[in-house]
């Protein structure tokens, strides 16, 4: 099964950290990355920028509306995702387990829509 | 046949019937996950069981008898539906059933199903229903009445959980060893928590209530016999046959609040508690203490207490100390408040609960009002007792118990 291990975490956190701190991060998941492709479960990945970049449209009295920032105003921020393909969902939970991501802010795995088995 | 043969025809027809049905329908969504088409394709036989045993005797090979039924009408609705192709999910339904009948000898996949029950990624209050349900096949608006929670609701919340299996891609396999220690414990406390629910009806009136805690007790004896050598799951199954052996105790011929202390020994069930000994025992061999085993360990010292006269209440604080730093809770609290007043006088009991009287919600809590007025009454303050029966008996739900607090109430002195 296809799982989105989707990273939430505070942007500003990032922003204020020292060079040295940042390169540990980056270090960090650039290893998790590596295992997960030597593990041949990775199918895509990518970090996303800062949700200031964001555009949000949506459709009010018939108008579609052109929006500045991200959906969610929230805490955390989505900042980028994992696709994976495991068995089951404790091989995604312990996939994301490992994430460097839960250790500054959120994981959150959601189970991809099988569309070719008719949509169920 | 007379009256009590045909019950015990009926119970025994039942519970087979309740065994392999647990059985196919884990083997069955085994390989889908999907729960619901598992009990959808044995619904139907599982009720012609429910109807043919009792009547004319179990069969010698119940899951065949079973399956024989299921891939009939599965059949027949295939027939039915006129199609040229089967559907992906008929399709799959068919090569189960062919493949679970050509089994020689069924395996028992009952355990991986109740560890999905039990995921942490489902919701905790529907794991203890959600395991009713698929393991032993009791239908939704019984589990409802047990749980006080409307029919329609627990049907919903019920099909969203075997939905969130079958999408979410949930497992229905026995954890790794180096998990499963932590997962084991969701499933044993969701079997708590239906034991809890089965054990509140303490005059056995409410017959889905008095029945839950049965086959709570079922549950409890199946994993100690598909993981042998889990002291927790002991625990768990000791823990519940020490209050279960009570059962018929609890209330006097009146129908009566009866308190542990003053109950009659002789209406103990003495196999029962023979059993949760000899569980214990073999637990504590293991080595691996919990809050299980502390709260069964806990109940055999009462248990030897009122048998035998022998008090034992410094082992008793000392177990609450245990339990206390394990599993915090209010209950746990005031009961360690009531052992203290036992070994030190009901004094060092008051300042025990008191010290716990910060927690806002025990303000509303019975059992702590209950505590602290029968420790004021034995502490000779009477008055103050009589306003904490009061409270407590406003806090009280079961009639009975209300009663029994009045009675305390009316011999105070003044």
């Amino acid at each position: 099964m296809q799982y989105l291990l989707a990273l939430y975490s505070n942007e500003n956190v990032f922003a204020t950290m020292t060079p040295e701190q940042q390169q540990k991060g980056y270090a960090a998941y650039m290893a998790y990355t590596e295992a997960l492709k030597t593990a041949g479960v990775l199918l895509s990945s990518n970090r996303l920028r800062p949700s200031a970049t964001a555009t949000t449209l949506r459709t009010t009295d018939g108008k579609t509306q052109v929006l500045d920032g991200p959906f969610a105003d929230s805490k955390e921020q989505l900042g980028g995702y994992y696709l994976i393909d495991v068995p089951d969902l404790d091989a995604a939970l312990s996939w994301a387990g490992r994430c460097p991501g839960v250790g500054h802010g959120v994981v959150e795995v959601r189970a991809i829509w099988d569309m070719t088995k008719g949509g169920k | 046949m007379n009256t009590i043969n045909n019950e015990q025809a009926r119970d025994t027809a039942e519970s087979v019937a309740r065994r392999s049905y647990g059985k196919l329908v884990a083997y069955l969504a085994a390989r889908t996950r999907d729960v619901d088409a598992a009990e959808d394709a044995l619904a139907d036989a599982f009720a012609a069981a429910l109807a043919d045993w009792p009547q004319k005797g179990c069969p010698n090979n119940p899951e065949a008898w079973l399956l024989a039924v299921a891939r009939r009408k599965f059949l027949d609705t295939v027939r039915g539906q006129r199609r040229e192709v089967l559907s992906d999910d008929l399709e799959t339904m068919a090569e189960s059933l062919a493949a679970a009948a050509s089994e020689s000898h069924f395996p028992d996949q009952r355990l991986g199903l109740m560890f999905a029950c039990a995921h942490p990624a489902i919701e905790a209050g529907i794991r203890a229903p959600l395991m009713l349900q698929v393991i032993l096949g009791l239908d939704a608006s019984r589990i409802a009445s047990a749980f006080l929670i409307s029919p329609a609701t627990m049907g919903q919340r019920l099909v969203r959980a075997k939905q969130k299996i079958r999408q979410a891609g949930i497992p229905l396999h026995v954890p790794e060893p180096e998990e499963l220690r932590e997962r084991l414990e969701t499933v044993l406390d969701a079997i708590y928590a239906a034991f809890a629910e089965g054990w509140i009806d303490a005059s056995g009136a409410d017959v889905a209530r008095r029945d839950l805690a049965e086959e709570s007790i079922y549950l409890g004896r199946l994993v100690t016999q598909l993981l042998p050598s889990e002291p927790e799951a002991m625990g768990l199954l000791a823990l519940m046959l020490f209050a279960e052996s009570r059962r018929g105790a609890r209330r006097d011929a009146q129908g009566e609040y009866v308190p542990l202390m003053e109950q009659r020994v002789d209406a103990w069930d003495k196999a029962m508690i023979d059993e949760a000994e000899q569980l214990l025992f073999h637990a504590a061999e293991l080595k691996l203490v919990g809050r299980y085993q502390l709260e069964a360990a806990i109940q055999s010292a009462h248990v030897a207490r009122v048998r035998n006269g022998r008090a034992n209440c410094a082992q008793v604080v000392e177990l609450y100390d245990a339990l206390l730093a394990l599993a915090p809770s209010p209950v746990v609290a005031i009961n360690r408040a009531l052992a203290v007043a036992e070994r030190d006088g009901p004094q060092a009991g008051l300042e025990a609960l008191q010290s716990i009287a910060e927690d806002a919600r025990l303000r509303e809590y019975q059992p702590w009002w209950a505590a602290r007025a029968d420790l004021l009454a034995r502490a000779g303050s009477a008055n103050e007792a009589r306003q904490a029966y009061e409270i407590a008996i406003g806090l009280e739900k079961d009639e009975s118990v209300r009663r029994f607090l009045d009675r305390r109430r009316s011999v105070l002195g003044s």
